[in-house]
């Protein structure tokens, strides 16, 4: 397990603003907290976050050979700092 | 700005090998010259991606060593895991003049600018010193006169990353203290143990002097220390952790 830095890269690729910078409120525990911060799991068909609180699934990214699939179901909202 | 040109979508580079540092028997410094290189903020990272000759492909994440200094060159310091995919390919075959592909720099979280005036306080467990080093380095480069404190937990005394450098910098970068946390063995007469609530307590800052913490190394060890700073007192919100394996 890793940590949510490490979705800087795969998530540069989609978004044009760092997204691990976002504060995220997890739809299951409800805690706010830095994208960094999540949990990663890299040992799956794709990247699984996990809510550093809670462990609920936040963040599921599927990379396929010419797209991306990204599942954000977990989190109630994103906070993305625009500075 | 350079930053609206056409292609704002993050996409892989060419590095080349120039050069490697062993900085320890299983810890190597590469050297890459990567073409198009922008510069970097100290603890950014940089994902490598290594490709078969039959198409399978893999990709991991490496903190940037080096400062940026205007020019395309990129130091990474890769650990080597014995029963890892990746770096034992990085550190023992990965040859000068080689080529790999990276995607960076990245990861706007845990970075330290030397605009920052509170004191620093890097605390890392094994490779976790790579991105920490970044900042001691930058902040030198910068001319920073923010005080920092490093502290580094090591198994033993030649598993420190980067001993002569911090050796030289404890004595010339004014406002730099290092100290070193031996967890199997240690030179004579220093104690042998983990790096603890105490240890923190000895050779960090105080909560009330609000210091930006960082905290870098496998997950137990930052979870350790993350929870130990805030029981001394420091706010969660100031304390920016990366972790690596080793859960």
């Amino acid at each position: 397990m890793i940590d949510g830095n490490a979705l800087a890269g795969p998530l540069g690729e989609i978004f044009a603003v760092d997204v691990t910078t976002a504060r995220g409120t997890c739809a299951s525990c409800g805690r706010v907290d830095v994208v960094a911060t999540l949990h990663l799991y890299t040992e799956a068909p794709g990247l699984v976050g996990r809510c550093p609180g809670c462990e609920a699934v936040t963040v599921r990214l599927v990379r396929g050979p010419d797209r991306a699939w990204l599942d954000l179901r977990g989190l109630v909202s994103l906070e993305i700092p625009l500075t | 700005m350079a930053r609206a040109a056409v292609s704002r979508r993050l996409t892989w580079r060419v590095g080349r090998l120039t050069a490697v540092r062993d900085e320890t028997p299983t810890a190597r410094t590469l050297v890459l010259e990567v073409d198009g290189w922008p510069g970097h903020l100290p603890g950014q990272h940089v994902d490598v991606r290594l490709t078969a000759p039959d198409g399978y492909s893999t990709q991991r994440s490496y903190s940037i060593a080096s400062v940026a200094d205007g020019t395309t060159t990129v130091e990474l310091t890769v650990q080597r895991l014995d029963d890892g995919e990746v770096s034992p390919y990085l550190t023992g075959v990965f040859a000068v003049g080689d080529q790999v592909e990276l995607r960076g720099p990245v990861g706007g979280w845990f970075v330290w600018r030397s605009t920052g005036t509170e004191p620093v306080l890097l605390v890392g467990g094994g490779a976790g010193v790579v991105p920490l080093m970044a900042m001691v380095r930058a902040r030198a480069a910068a001319g920073s006169r923010v005080p920092f404190r490093l502290l580094y937990s090591v198994r033993t005394p030649q598993d420190v990353i980067y001993a002569d450098e911090l050796r030289r910098r404890v004595r010339d970068d004014h406002g730099l203290d290092v100290t070193f946390v031996y967890t199997r063995s240690s030179p004579d007469g220093k104690p042998v143990g983990r790096l603890s609530v105490a240890t923190l307590n000895t050779y960090g800052w105080p909560a009330d002097f609000t210091p930006a913490c960082f905290v870098c190394g496998p997950t137990g060890f930052v979870e350790t220390v993350a929870d130990a700073l805030v029981a001394l007192g420091h706010d969660p919100g100031r304390i920016r952790t990366e972790r690596f394996g080793g859960s």
